[in-house]
């Protein structure tokens, strides 16, 4: 079941990438073709720096996010703190369709909440979805609201199985809270940071619905600021019906997280290994 | 180190006077994270209940309106086909969920506990498909589905959604952490068959498990938005998200008929997490990866 449904059309996926293949019934080779015309294509680029625009403006907040929130929720003082933990979640289990829906309301030009306290601290309206930064931060947004309470229990988790040895050791040795984190915490979860960036580059890589209920179409907004990789291979696939063309984007997306799933991989262990 | 060792430690950690102790500022962190967690359920609910005009003035309001029920009766005049849609949703999504979980524990107790050729190599290949973006395979799996002619139909949500990667992974960590292995040898020494271990053996134990990957599984499908857009055609066949984006093309920007469709597809979720939300945080914290 899990082969036919799950591996069977990545390998076809592959396949159909050397052909001019569409909807109609055109099946002809074309070798690398499809690849070659890819990297001559302007919107393949734009919507590759769109991505990774959007994926560093989400994925470096929410990790700060919710490593401090796990922080806070693994004091052993805290009161309440399944009631905490419990409303970490909730954003998380809301449909992106209905989040896209109010924040694309909280974020309009003219009667956004958003934009009226800009207003009133005294600056100029935003157009945040005409603009390129400005509608990647308000789609960043989303995200981080998303998954930051979801990754702030993974890391507290994870800090939950740090002994607490450590720790008294620590204090003994005259560590302040701040150097107990930096020199016991931190270490402890390289590899909870390594995971929860790699599935974090997995899903950014990929984002498409709230540029998509952001927009209301494949284009990602008027000129394309804010089209992604995944909604250009929809573009091509459902909208263009080049399959073919679009099943050679998937590849390039797939290279893409590959390699920058390595590159976090490498950097983690940088970072936070040399704190022991 | 000796036991005695651990045993003077335990009563002072439980003071734990030095490291950390519990200031305002962090139960003002809190509850800012959870006015920001839960303000856009409740905007959802007051642009509902106020209407597009209500919040388009300077300050908008941000109380409750009477105009809800109008609301309502307008997100069914534009999709009378909203309950139904209410009823596949939930329809796919128990399906899903109890065939996930089934199917994953046999994956999961086989890749787990039993001996087989390949083992290894099949666990890293489960691995491997995780990391592998979805969108990769979309267009054959669409030929697919059209080629069994189950586009417009809830199989193609369905059927695909059956055994995914991620939950036999899942249900391989939590039987190699919850079943020991000891309990499997004295059941194989009494004569238990395979199955029957599985059935009267390891169901029980990972009872509470499973049912968080079956409620993660039917949140998932609930939420899923981009494959029911692609394969469903008619409105009788509509998931309740996919019935709600119908509303954004209809009409140009009501975001009053928005909020109030998003808000009806998002209740139900919010009263099935009032009480399960509990066991839901325990289900993500088993399965992070710790250290």
């Amino acid at each position: 079941m899990f082969l036919i449904f799950g591996l069977a059309p990545i390998i076809y996926s592959v396949y159909i990438a050397f052909f001019n293949w569409d909807a109609l019934g055109t099946q002809e080779f074309i070798g690398i073709q499809n690849f070659i015309d890819l990297v001559a294509d302007d919107r393949f680029w734009n919507a590759l720096y769109n991505t990774i625009d959007i994926w560093l403006l989400s994925t470096i907040p929410m990790l700060i996010l919710s490593i401090g929130l796990a922080a806070i929720l693994h004091n052993p003082h805290l009161r309440g703190s399944t009631f905490w933990r419990t409303i970490l979640l909730v954003p998380n289990i809301t449909s992106v369709l209905a989040i896209a829906i109010v924040f694309g309301q909280l974020f309009g030009r003219d009667f956004g909440m958003v934009n009226l306290v800009i207003g009133a601290l005294g600056f100029d309206h935003i157009d945040f979805i005409q603009g390129t930064t400005s509608s990647h931060i308000a789609i960043a947004s989303m995200i981080v609201w998303r998954w930051t309470g979801y990754n702030a229990l993974i890391f507290l988790a994870a800090m939950l199985a740090i002994p607490g040895e450590l720790y008294e050791s620590a204090s003994l040795d005259g560590a302040n809270k701040w150097k107990q984190f930096r020199y016991v915490t931190l270490p402890s979860l390289r590899n909870t940071i390594t995971f929860v960036l790699i599935v974090g580059t997995i899903g950014g890589l990929q984002v498409f619905a709230e540029p998509l209920i952001l927009g209301g179409s494949y284009n990602g907004g008027d000129s394309g600021q804010f089209s992604t990789l995944t909604l250009f291979l929809f573009d091509q696939a459902f909208v263009a019906y080049k399959w073919g063309y679009a099943a050679a984007v998937g590849i390039m997306i797939t290279v893409i997280v590959a390699i920058v799933s390595f590159i976090n991989f490498v950097i983690t262990r940088r970072l936070a290994g040399d704190g022991k | 180190m000796s036991s005695i060792v651990k045993e003077q430690t335990r009563p002072k950690a439980n003071k734990r006077p030095k490291w950390q102790k519990m200031g305002a500022g962090g139960y003002i962190v809190l509850a800012l994270v959870t006015f920001l967690s839960l303000f856009p359920f409740y905007w959802m609910f007051i642009v509902a209940s106020n209407g597009t005009d209500e919040i388009s003035k300077i300050p908008p309001t941000l109380l409750p309106g009477p105009r809800f029920f109008t609301v309502v009766s307008h997100v069914y005049e534009a999709l009378p086909q909203f309950n139904q849609a209410l009823i596949n949703t939930v329809y796919v999504g128990t399906i899903v969920a109890v065939a996930q979980v089934f199917f994953s524990a046999i994956a999961g107790f086989a890749f787990a506990k039993l001996n087989f050729r390949g083992q290894k190599f099949m666990v890293l290949f489960v691995i491997l498909t995780m990391m592998l973006p979805s969108q990769l395979g979309i267009i054959p799996l669409y030929m697919l589905m059209s080629n069994l002619g189950f586009i417009n139909s809830l199989n193609a949500l369905i059927i695909p959604a059956l055994v995914t990667a991620f939950g036999v992974f899942w249900m391989r960590q939590v039987i190699d952490a919850q079943v020991p292995n000891e309990l499997l040898e004295s059941a194989s020494i009494d004569g238990a068959g395979v199955f029957r271990v599985y059935w009267s053996l390891v169901l029980p134990i990972i009872a509470q498990s499973s049912f968080v990957l079956g409620l993660f599984s039917f949140l998932a499908t609930w939420n899923d938005f981009l494959w029911p857009l692609l394969v469903l055609q008619s409105p009788e066949n509509f998931t309740a998200q996919v019935a709600v984006n119908q509303l954004k093309s209809s009409y140009a920007i009501d975001y009053a008929l928005n909020m109030g469709g998003a808000f009806l597809s998002t209740a139900p979720l919010i009263v099935l997490f009032i009480f399960v939300g509990r066991r839901l945080v325990r289900g993500v914290m088993d399965g992070a990866v710790k250290g």
